[in-house]
């Protein structure tokens, strides 16, 4: 658990970055520190590992003061990755990602060893190894960058911006690994970003920052988007909130009719939908897993206003029609 | 004016005192002692003032005053002050050399990516391993442009070491000129052109040796041809 206590950053010349900042990011999740530039969140970030000391108050690592711990020693068990990925140019990928081992001490050999396996926890191949960081594109140059973050396996890793140098696709592909990832190992993260998106996709909580280094609100994703604090927050997290909420509710409450009450509904010989006699192309389907959002967007974009839930086999098991879906959302609501 | 003096073979015999072989040695002695003082000063200083932001007007003014004091001028205070001998040279050449490898550091630290310097520090890296680790490999193509090109100009430079009695190149230049031996001055010109653009190229070999394929582009352009 990182632990805010009342901190206070204020810059030579009277600018105050943060401003009396309390707040506990959780042990195990990905606390996501969001807002607009200027807003402290990166200072923030910062003063985990001693980059940046506070003016006044104090951080804490599982109860235990930073500012009473050496430098170099507090910033080698924790992981730190930036935008642009910061990578040595004059190391190859293989010594890049061996870099904090080294420094604790392994052999080059060993630190190398298990480098090559980060690689590929990160999905690089081990052709990777031997190349220079020039000869990388921006995403991978990113996985190099998370690969020597995990290296000595930190319990806390710090994230700067860390998908922000890439394009949308790609930026989309690392997010799915690296939610992986963060599932399997199930680190502690600080990640700052300036994007909302990103923060309500990848983060467990999100920490919104306004400017002059004042916490807006901190709580899930969900609550921010339900219940935002204020015209700021609200404001913030974009005009589409309302649907975009809809992404962590489960379609598995949402009451289906049965497949039966849709004569119209075309199955094959397994019980798999294929069309609508009347209108053609399904659209697509859902299952219990999926989220409302998706279920209310099949409802829209289907030709007959219905969305087909399937089980696992494929087969259809209920229908939803629009505007029971909507009856369903007004539920939800109270 | 001929080539004579130059390929008598006479004059390229081993051991003969004024010979081409005795005189290149006691030429890329001086260049070399002034080389090695140069960078004694030079680079630390260069090292601390990129490191660390602090100074920098020293290495641009020192940088600067040096380049335009002349060599010539200096040697001739220096002999009045200390006498004739070998320290008047080395302080000399010294001189010479010190501004272009002071800038050169500085430059090339300047140069170093901050982001890869704050990455550096995030990972825990100490102060003094920041600067041997990352800053100085990564300013290493720059501070070798400013080591080559001091090593030229003193090896140009290094024949006014004749001018106070002292051996080297330069001898053939001043005998031939008291004596009006042109062919002699020529045989001199040329050695010293011939000897600076081997060394040169000797440094060349060097850089590729000591600079990271990763930062030179070598391997990187070789690699994306190949994908």
């Amino acid at each position: 658990m990182i632990t805010f206590d009342d901190v206070v950053k204020v810059y030579p010349g009277g600018s105050t970055a943060v401003d009396h900042l309390t707040v506990e990011l959780p042990t195990g999740k990905l606390t996501a520190l969001v807002g607009p530039s200027g807003c402290g969140k990166t200072t923030s970030l910062r003063m985990i590992n001693r980059m940046v000391n506070p003016t006044s108050g104090r951080v804490l690592i599982d109860g235990q003061d930073v500012s009473q711990q050496d430098e170099a020693k507090l910033r080698r068990g924790i992981g730190y990755v930036i935008q642009s990925a910061g990578l040595f140019p004059h190391r190859t990928v293989l010594d890049n990602v061996a870099t904090v081992p080294v420094l604790v001490g392994k052999t080059r050999r060993e630190a190398r060893t298990a480098a090559l396996e980060l690689l590929d926890r990160v999905g690089l191949s081990p052709e990777f190894a031997k190349r220079y960081p020039a000869q990388l594109s921006g995403g991978q140059q990113q996985r190099v960058g998370v690969a020597r973050a995990l290296a000595a396996d930190p319990p806390i890793m710090l994230m700067d911006e860390p998908f922000s140098a890439v394009d949308p696709v790609v930026r989309g592909q690392l997010h799915a690994e690296f939610l992986r990832l963060q599932n399997d190992l199930g680190k502690t993260i600080a990640m700052v970003t300036h994007d909302i998106d990103e923060a309500i996709k990848l983060g467990d909580k999100v920490a919104v920052f306004r400017q002059g280094g004042i916490l807006a609100q901190f709580g899930t994703p969900q609550e921010l988007l339900e219940k935002p604090a204020d015209d700021f927050v609200a404001e913030f997290v974009g005009r589409d909130r309302g649907l975009r909420s809809l992404s962590f509710d489960s379609a598995a409450s949402l009451p289906v009719q049965p497949v039966s009450s849709q004569p119209d509904l075309e199955l094959d010989d397994a019980g798999r939908p294929v069309r609508w006699r009347s209108a053609g192309d399904l659209g697509g389907v859902f299952t219990a897993s999926d989220s409302l959002r998706v279920v209310t967007d099949l409802a829209i974009s289907s030709p007959v206003g219905i969305a087909v839930r399937v089980d696992e086999q494929g087969k259809a098991d209920g229908v939803v029609r629009h505007h029971d879906l909507v009856d369903h959302l007004l539920e939800r609501r109270r | 004016m001929n080539f004579s003096y130059l390929f008598d073979p006479e004059h390229w015999e081993l051991g003969v005192p004024g010979g081409f072989p005795q005189l290149i040695l006691s030429h890329l002695g001086y260049s070399a002692l002034g080389l090695l003082l140069g960078v004694i000063i030079a680079l630390p200083v260069g090292l601390y003032i990129g490191h660390t932001g602090r100074g920098s007007f020293l290495a641009i003014n020192a940088g600067n005053a040096g380049r335009s004091l002349p060599t010539l001028g200096l040697l001739m205070l220096m002999v009045t002050l200390l006498g004739l001998g070998l320290l008047p040279v080395l302080i000399a050449l010294t001189v010479l050399v010190v501004p272009p490898i002071l800038t050169s550091t500085y430059a090339g630290m300047r140069a170093v990516d901050h982001g890869v310097v704050d990455a550096a520090k995030g990972m825990g890296m100490r102060p003094l391993q920041v600067l041997f680790r990352v800053e100085f490999p990564m300013a290493l193509p720059v501070i070798m442009g400013g080591f080559r090109s001091a090593a030229l100009q003193v090896i140009a430079t290094a024949t006014v070491a004749a001018s106070v009695g002292l051996g080297g190149l330069g001898r053939l230049l001043i005998d031939g000129l008291a004596v009006n031996d042109y062919s002699r001055v020529l045989a001199g010109a040329v050695v010293v052109a011939v000897l600076a653009v081997a060394l040169d190229l000797i440094l060349a070999l060097v850089q590729r040796w000591v600079v990271s394929p990763g930062l030179s582009g070598r391997r990187v352009r070789r690699a994306t041809a190949a994908t």
